[in-house]
């Protein structure tokens, strides 16, 4: 069979997969915007209201802490997924799609975002923040021309490796009804046998990936003025350790 | 002026209480520079905190031209740390800056319109130095341009007082001397009070008007440069004009003498030396100006069976300390 006809003429392909793409692109994009809008004032609260932060809150500390943990390592995402369905239907009004699977998307990936968040504000070292204390900053201040500017390499690092799990979050989505590649690999590669459907589908997947892994490398050398090479000669990566479960 | 009262600092450590500052009390006048030296575990980084407020003392008082710092809140606290300015011995520029923003970055915090705050950090920058290093980020320069930057933006937001927290600890014996004739010559430039905290001996003698001995969190020994390096036997000026260990040759007295302003210039010794008929054998000696004062510590021996007595009388009538080696100063 002549893999070039099969790839012109398979349904599968012509039909379904440009829509797929346009749906897995969209839960990602939209739940990795969602994510960096709440994940990340989530790891600032994270980081100041620990013991010794700019404002420590012992107790609501470790609530938020506990919650966290709790949501990222004890519910497997594809249960966390199936029990949110009645709360996306609330909040987009439909159970199935691309949008519906954002909520579980954006709630499952917040907590896992939020640490990487917490772990890269920990970079900036305590005499900075002492500086900007002592020249009289606000702690909104501190935040904003201390923590974030001085840790972007690392925030950056962070929304890339929450990016590419969202990337395989989006594919298990498509499972529960969420459409994209995911739930064409599965409809075609897995229910109708279909090879070449499967293979185009897993190739597209790491095409998607390595995508965002190089932009997001590049955009992090961008901002990092930590070398003396300047920045964006030096390679560098700043890859917090991904605590993935799948 | 900066005003220490009675500052105390206890930390607890589990059932422990650690006294890490057992009342500090010290006095700089405008436009001088004091220093405050003392081992590691002195309590030197405490009062740093305890000063700026960055910890808050557990009793005392620190003021700056009056006003009040220890019970200030908040707005009032930021409004009291923009008075002083702080250098820290690793500069703490922020890396995402270049030299220009940083220097501007008090500037900004209290909301400066942005041209005037470039110009003014480009003019501190030109202060310093740093003219043309307006664009490099901290990590393209050396450790002394970084400190220069970081002295500018303690000076950009106008502040009666220079806190220096090791200043030159992290930086070779030219890059320290540069920075050194940089803080002297400010402080004398723009009527600054300094604060200069170290454990290098080197930083009291080149810029310090006044200096204090810290230990176990208490001021030991306290005074004007000259005042304390002339005080033989005290610890402050063995520290200021060391003398190495040396063994004595036979059995001959020992005798340290200090010399001090104008009988270090004076031929006190040799003259010593041929009114008693006596040859005087120098073990050791440390000859240092201090604020622009000569001072001599030497360690001497007279011969076997001298008499020591008509000779330390005569050197102190000519204004010289002298004190027998081992003892206390007498």
């Amino acid at each position: 069979m002549n893999l070039i006809e099969e790839l012109t003429t398979n349904p599968g392909i012509t039909d379904a997969l440009p829509e797929a793409i346009v749906e897995t692109l969209l839960m990602v994009s939209v739940s990795g915007l969602f994510t960096l809008l709440i994940g990340l004032p989530l790891g600032i609260f994270l980081y100041t209201s620990a013991p010794g932060g700019l404002r420590p809150m012992r107790i609501t500390n470790h609530i938020v802490s506990d919650v966290i943990v709790n949501i990222t390592r004890s519910i497997p995402f594809a249960i966390l997924m199936i029990s949110l369905i009645p709360l996306a239907r609330v909040i987009t009004g439909s159970s199935i799609g691309p949008l519906a699977a954002c909520v579980s998307l954006t709630i499952g990936t917040v907590p896992f975002f939020a640490r990487l968040v917490e772990t890269a504000l920990r970079d900036v070292s305590s005499g900075k923040i002492d500086a900007a204390l002592v020249l009289g900053s606000t702690r909104m201040q501190i935040v904003s021309k201390v923590l974030v500017p001085e840790a972007l390499p690392g925030l950056v690092a962070a929304l890339t490796t929450t990016l590419v799990t969202l990337v395989g979050y989006s594919a298990m989505a498509g499972l529960t009804g969420g459409g994209g590649l995911g739930q064409l690999a599965y409809n075609y590669g897995f229910q109708r046998f279909d090879t070449t459907v499967m293979l185009v589908t897993i190739v597209l997947m790491v095409i998607l990936v390595q995508a965002i892994q190089w932009i997001g490398d590049g955009m992090s050398r961008r901002v990092d003025h930590r070398s003396a090479g300047g920045a964006g000669r030096k390679a560098r990566r700043h890859e917090p350790k991904a605590a993935v479960g799948l | 002026m900066i005003t220490v009262t009675d500052l105390r600092k206890v930390y607890r450590q589990g059932d422990r209480e650690v006294v890490a500052l057992d009342g500090v009390s010290l006095q700089v006048p405008k436009g001088s520079i004091h220093g405050i030296v003392g081992h590691s575990g002195a309590g030197k980084s405490t009062l740093v905190r305890c000063l700026t407020l960055l910890d808050a003392p557990t009793s005392g008082s620190v003021s700056i031209n009056g006003a009040e710092l220890s019970s200030a809140h908040d707005a009032d606290l930021r409004a009291a740390r923009r008075r002083i300015g702080m250098i820290f011995q690793h500069a703490n520029l922020m890396d995402s800056r270049t030299a220009l923003a940083n220097v501007a970055h008090p500037l900004e915090i209290v909301r400066s319109p942005k041209r005037q705050a470039r110009a003014k950090a480009a003019e501190l920058l030109k202060l310093v130095g740093l003219e043309g290093f307006e664009n490099a980020y901290p990590a393209q320069l050396s450790g002394g341009q970084k400190q220069r930057v970081g002295i500018a933006r303690a000076l950009a937001s106008d502040p009666d007082v220079l806190l220096c927290d090791e200043p030159t600890s992290a930086l070779d014996p030219k890059t320290t001397d540069e920075i050194l004739v940089l803080i002297k010559d400010l402080t004398r430039r723009l009527q600054l009070t300094v604060l200069v905290i170290t454990h290098e001996m080197h930083v009291i003698k080149r810029i310090c008007d006044s200096v204090s001995l810290l230990e176990g969190g208490k001021i030991v020994e306290h005074g004007p440069l000259r005042t304390v390096a002339a005080d033989l036997g005290s610890k402050l000026s063995r520290t200021l004009l060391p003398l190495p260990a040396a063994e004595p040759l036979g059995s001959g007295v020992v005798l340290e003498v200090l010399f001090s302003g104008d009988t270090a210039s004076a031929p006190v010794l040799s003259a010593a030396a041929r009114k008693f008929d006596l040859d005087l054998n120098v073990l050791a000696g440390s000859v240092e100006s201090l604020d622009n004062a000569q001072f001599g510590h030497l360690r001497i021996q007279l011969p076997e069976g001298a008499d020591a007595g008509p000779v330390v009388g005569y050197l102190r009538d000519q204004g010289v300390s002298v004190s027998f080696a081992g003892s206390e100063a007498a």
